[in-house]
């Protein structure tokens, strides 16, 4: 019994370190008082500044069309290359295995400006498209190493009886195989899009002046001061992603290898 | 054979966006501006500003490196101690902080940790001496704990609950005691996990340049931030180059190290 208090204190603790720091984010999306220091009530101002500051919006605009953008491309390029792999020779299986790990082992530093120095000596325009191809660069590997074990599960017959029995490689494929992998790609999808969400640092090197997501819209704002609709942003954020995550740990049936796993 | 092929957008992927910009970084810090080779942008590592950058970056992510595995094992065998259901939901509990802006959180430190911040009102309400840490390489090592933790937790935990229950019961009936079972089965077998852990925090933390400037103030430097300023603000790419190419010789290291240790690569972060 005493055994179990102990246990409960002490993941109650680490609780309270990993949430305090949310807790006071959340604390200060309803501060009335602007600077952090002080508490000057309760207010709701700056959720109504929030849908009024074009510029946060934008900023939100961008990190959700990059993450969603970037984590398609991803899925899709390294399920496909997945499926090459396994059909690659063990030697040359190891290799690719090998650069895949790259970026996920590397420095995030290193990344960036070996990304950035890559588009400059290309003569790429730093933007959007910058930002994605970085994006899609880091989160592939993520896809790869989440379908990978999946597909070493997968019995090679059921995709040649399916071919056996008139099916094309393409519906095959989709009807065969890709049921069984599903879970692998979506949490190599979920990965991929938390990843590059929360991603500050290759953005940094590889965006251009005129853009901004809200990692990097954050990191201006440090020396001037962080204006509070951006608490109030990241709380909604936070507490859609929370519901979303109970709903659909709550819901029957589901299959498992989530973000969690 | 049409499945290869169907992985070629990934392999020019690899060599466009992965390899070639890594010779981009060995080009650059291998040559000066009129593209002669020269090694001084590497040994500019020597110099002393440098150096110190480097070696406070080397202590402070090992001591954060290590607070995080202290932290971690004994939190992930409680964690695997719970019934099932009841672990997932605890797992679940460790990612979700990674859904808010890690730049806020770790700034949220700063209004917890300031002089008039929330812990020191704690702290004097209770008549305690006040914690004063903000701006020291105490709060970085402090950010760097809480930032990578998550990354210590998930494969310590993963290669603990690989372990076969039956395995334990066997030494117990073997006469082990709880001492003997941690030592020579739950501890050996769970190194893979502790292994891939300690890569996983090691390396982000030897190469912030974050956290050390909204936690540090900004007199404190590591490697990180020397590298992040040749680049935006002083336009060496040169210097930033060289110098990363010092910092990419202990990832290699790291990385040599616990392929040593993990060769099957069952400790995955996965």
């Amino acid at each position: 019994m005493m055994k179990t208090t102990l246990q409960k204190i002490y993941m109650g603790l680490i609780f309270l370190f990993l949430y305090a720091p949310i807790a006071t984010l959340m604390v200060l999306s309803f501060n009335a008082s602007k600077t952090r220091a002080k508490w000057g009530g309760f207010t709701l101002k700056w959720y109504q500044a929030l849908f009024r500051n074009s510029d946060i919006l934008n900023a939100l605009r961008n990190t959700l069309l990059i993450a969603l953008v970037s984590s398609i491309a991803a899925t899709v390029i390294g399920t496909a290359a997945c499926i090459s792999i396994m059909s690659l020779k063990k030697k040359s299986r190891t290799i690719i295995i090998g650069i895949t790990n790259i970026p996920m082992l590397n420095a995030e530093i290193v990344t960036g400006i070996s990304l950035m120095l890559l588009f400059l000596s290309l003569g790429l325009r730093f933007g959007l498209g910058t930002i994605l191809l970085s994006h899609i660069t880091f989160c592939i590997p993520y896809v790869i190493l989440s379908v990978m074990p999946r597909m070493q599960h997968l019995s090679p017959y059921t995709y040649e009886a399916a071919l056996d029995l008139g099916a094309g490689p393409v519906s095959g494929f989709f009807k065969v195989v890709f049921p069984d992998i599903l879970p692998g790609v979506l949490s190599g999808f979920l990965m991929s899009f938390t990843m590059s969400l929360d991603d500050f640092i290759i953005t940094h090197f590889t965006k251009g002046a005129g853009i901004d997501t809200l990692s990097t819209k954050i990191y201006t704002e440090v020396k001037k001061g962080i204006k509070p609709e951006m608490y109030a942003l990241s709380t909604l954020i936070f507490v859609t992603v929370l519901i979303l995550l109970i709903l659909v740990n709550k819901a029957p049936g589901k299959e498992k290898g989530g973000v969690s796993k | 054979m049409k499945k290869k092929l169907l992985g070629l957008p990934y392999y020019l992927w690899c060599l466009i966006f992965i390899l070639a910009p890594l010779c981009m970084v060995f080009y650059y810090g291998l040559t000066d501006k009129n593209g002669i080779f020269t090694f001084q942008n590497v040994s500019a590592i020597s110099s002393p500003e440098h150096l110190k950058a480097l070696l406070l970056a080397l202590v402070l992510s090992l001591i954060a490196t290590f607070i995080c595995l202290l932290l971690s094992y004994p939190l992930s065998m409680i964690l695997c101690g719970m019934k099932k259901g009841q672990n997932s939901l605890m797992v679940f509990i460790f990612i979700l902080p990674m859904w808010m802006n890690f730049l806020l959180r770790t700034l949220a430190w700063q209004t917890l940790l300031e002089k008039t911040g929330v812990i020191n009102n704690i702290l004097s309400f209770l008549h305690l001496p006040e914690l004063v840490i903000i701006n020291t390489p105490y709060a970085i090592v402090l950010g760097m704990v809480y930032n990578f933790l998550p990354f210590m937790v998930l494969p310590i935990y993963n290669s603990l609950a690989k372990i076969d229950e039956n395995v334990i019961q066997a030494a117990r009936d073997l006469g082990a005691n709880s001492i003997q079972v941690f030592l020579h089965i739950t501890l050996p077998l769970s190194t893979p996990g502790i292994i891939s852990g300690i890569t996983m925090v090691f390396v982000p933390a030897l190469t912030t340049f974050v956290i050390s400037k909204l936690l540090g103030g900004s007199k404190i430097l590591l490697i990180g931030n020397v590298i992040e300023e040749e680049f935006t603000q002083a336009s060496n790419w040169h210097l930033g180059s060289g110098l990363s190419i010092v910092l990419m010789l202990f990832i290699l290291i790291n990385m040599a190290l616990s392929a040593l240790f993990d060769k099957e690569g069952e400790g995955s972060f996965l």
